[in-house]
């Protein structure tokens, strides 16, 4: 079923470009907003101000990486809500398509623009944040690319459970803002509550940031074996438990 | 399922596709054919969704190259019968067999040799038509020709038209040709022409019609009587999840509402009692020159006539009222099936 899987894939994406104000909202716009702070805060940003938040001075790449992460999962769960209420979803299901053809097709629509998003802002914003040349963009991808894929799978888990898609929206954005919070991206996770310290540690975004972190500062994969084993495992299960649970009406 | 069933079917010729297939040619062959295994075997299915039961004991067949229709009222459990027998839903108990193969089990070869118009389905918004009639043939190991298809089904002018720009009607042929575009051997319609307006409806019809002389089977689900009436070969009644009765529709008429009405209108004053004579006749009521007549029998049309002449009444007009499906469908259940 791999042609069925590229024929589709190749579909939405033509689809996708069709809505313009999608692709503003998902591309533009988060180039433009880069833009606009750098041009605002570069220059402290590059003397690293002791005025500027850790989460901006240090771990900008992260930040954004992990925003257009989660704003990818939301689209995706949106989308997934979009598809079962048109009952497009059940149309596509009455047909050879096997049921994870249709939902790979999608998320692979969504890493795509992902990484369109990521280069542009890579590019128009590299005046005012200059990447390091010891940078490994290449392994820097590839960890973005990895944890993509496990937050993706949570956002399968939300979307198989949302019933309706006004409702996704919401659902989305209550489980992913606050799992930003306490990624460990604007507080160090060994300083939040006891609490808080053992829900961030059951998330995926916690790791994701760690294995990003670390890639960008230059640490090797082999630091980071235990990071990359967790995400694994939890995309494993999350993928595993909305399979269980899909529906497609 | 027995082996034996299978190997039958198997034997069976495989229809050639319909543009080698003189029409005239198929017709005659649809009715002998009908002598052969069933396409589609039902036995005392039962579906129920919480403490609601949607299908009740439902058993029926489904005959090669006829249209067999599925027909009650909205939630009667026309869809969930037929989403069980296409396998997209498991019965709780019973029995299923489409082609001679268990749906469940073999959804994906089955999905080679079936065609689905699903109840209220929708497409991406955005995709074209012949995007999406050349996706769907991308999916099938022996598609159709896509675009003969797209202007078999009027849709040419529509062919690089978004799907939400087409009208109801387009739609819905846009919907057939997706479920013809494997070629199938058995084609399912769910509620194909609900929210059509007239004209759309009738020539949806004939596409309908166009599928059974291109030598497939149909089975469909309305709650139209007049769309039962005038397309299917067979009709299986269906409400409160249970069927009533199965047969062709004039058989059901015949079955249920015998009774035939003959409305004449004459001067003749004693015409009355003459109509009175014939055995057949129940009831005569006149309203000015105007008398209806009501008796049961298919032949009872012929004894007024015959009576007529006999008797040389002058008639200034006559015509005789049939019971339809609908008025089955009113004895059967109690209701209407628009209640």
């Amino acid at each position: 079923m791999l042609r069925g899987l590229w024929n589709l894939t190749w579909l939405e994406i033509k689809i996708f470009v069709r809505e313009p104000l999608g692709v503003v909202g998902t591309v533009g716009l988060p180039v433009l907003i880069f833009v606009g702070f750098g041009r605002l805060l570069g220059s402290q940003v590059r003397q690293a101000s002791p005025g500027m938040p850790r989460a901006i001075s240090v771990d900008l790449p992260i930040l954004a990486s992990v925003l257009i992460a989660t704003s990818t999962v939301q689209s995706l769960v949106a989308i997934i809500a979009i598809y079962r209420e048109g009952g497009i979803l059940k149309r596509l299901r009455a047909t050879p398509l096997r049921p994870y053809t249709i939902l790979t097709a999608h998320v692979m629509v969504k890493l795509l623009f992902t990484a369109i998003t990521l280069a542009a802002m890579l590019l128009a914003g590299r005046r005012y944040y200059p990447v390091d040349a010891n940078v490994p963009l290449m392994s820097f991808t590839l960890a973005l690319l990895f944890s993509t894929v496990s937050i993706l799978s949570m956002g399968f888990l939300i979307a198989s459970i949302v019933p309706t898609a006004r409702f996704a929206q919401p659902i989305g954005t209550l489980i992913l803002y606050p799992m930003l919070g306490i990624s460990g991206l604007f507080v160090p996770v060994a300083s939040l509550p006891l609490m808080l310290q053992a829900v961030a540690r059951a998330l995926p975004l916690t790791y994701a940031v760690s294995l990003l972190r670390g890639i960008w500062g230059g640490e090797g994969w082999s630091a980071h074996v235990g990071d990359v084993t967790i995400l694994l495992v939890m995309f494993l299960a999350f993928t595993a438990v909305s399979a269980r649970v899909f529906r497609w009406e | 399922m027995p082996h034996a069933l299978v190997r039958e079917i198997e034997r069976l010729p495989r229809p050639r596709p319909f543009w080698q297939v003189a029409h005239d040619k198929m017709c005659p062959g649809t009715r002998t054919r009908m002598t052969h295994q069933p396409v589609v075997h039902v036995a005392s299915i039962r579906k129920t969704y919480g403490s609601t039961v949607a299908v009740d004991e439902v058993s029926f067949d489904v005959q090669p190259g006829e249209i067999f229709g599925l027909i009650g009222p909205n939630g009667a459990g026309k869809t969930t019968t037929m989403e069980c027998v296409e396998g997209l839903r498991t019965p709780d108990r019973g029995l299923i067999s489409v082609l001679g193969l268990d749906p469940r089990r073999y959804v994906y070869s089955l999905q080679e040799r079936i065609g689905v118009q699903l109840q209220e389905a929708q497409l991406q918004k955005r995709i074209k038509v012949h995007e999406a009639v050349g996706l769907w043939a991308s999916l099938y190991r022996k598609p159709m020709d896509g675009d003969r298809l797209i202007e078999q089904l009027g849709l040419r002018d529509k062919r690089n038209a978004w799907f939400m720009t087409l009208s109801g009607g387009q739609k819905q042929r846009l919907f057939i040709a997706l479920a013809l575009i494997n070629d199938p051997e058995l084609v399912f319609l769910d509620e194909l022409t609900t929210g059509l307006d007239p004209q759309a409806r009738r020539a949806i019809w004939d596409l309908v019609r166009g599928i059974r002389q291109r030598g497939k089977t149909v089975f469909l689900t309305t709650h139209l009587m007049e769309e039962a009436e005038r397309l299917c070969d067979r009709v299986a009644i269906i409400d409160h999840g249970r069927i009533i009765d199965i047969g062709t529709p004039a058989e059901l008429v015949q079955r249920h509402c015998p009774e035939r009405t003959v409305i004449i209108a004459t001067e003749d004053p004693t015409a009355p009692e003459r109509f009175r004579a014939i055995p057949q006749v129940q009831s005569l009521s006149s309203e000015g020159m105007q008398l209806t007549i009501r008796g049961s029998g298919a032949d009872l049309v012929t004894h007024v006539i015959q009576c007529l002449a006999e008797h040389r009444i002058r008639v200034i007009d006559f015509r005789t009222e049939l019971p339809t499906l609908e008025d089955v469908f009113l004895k059967l259940t109690g209701h209407l099936i628009r209640d």
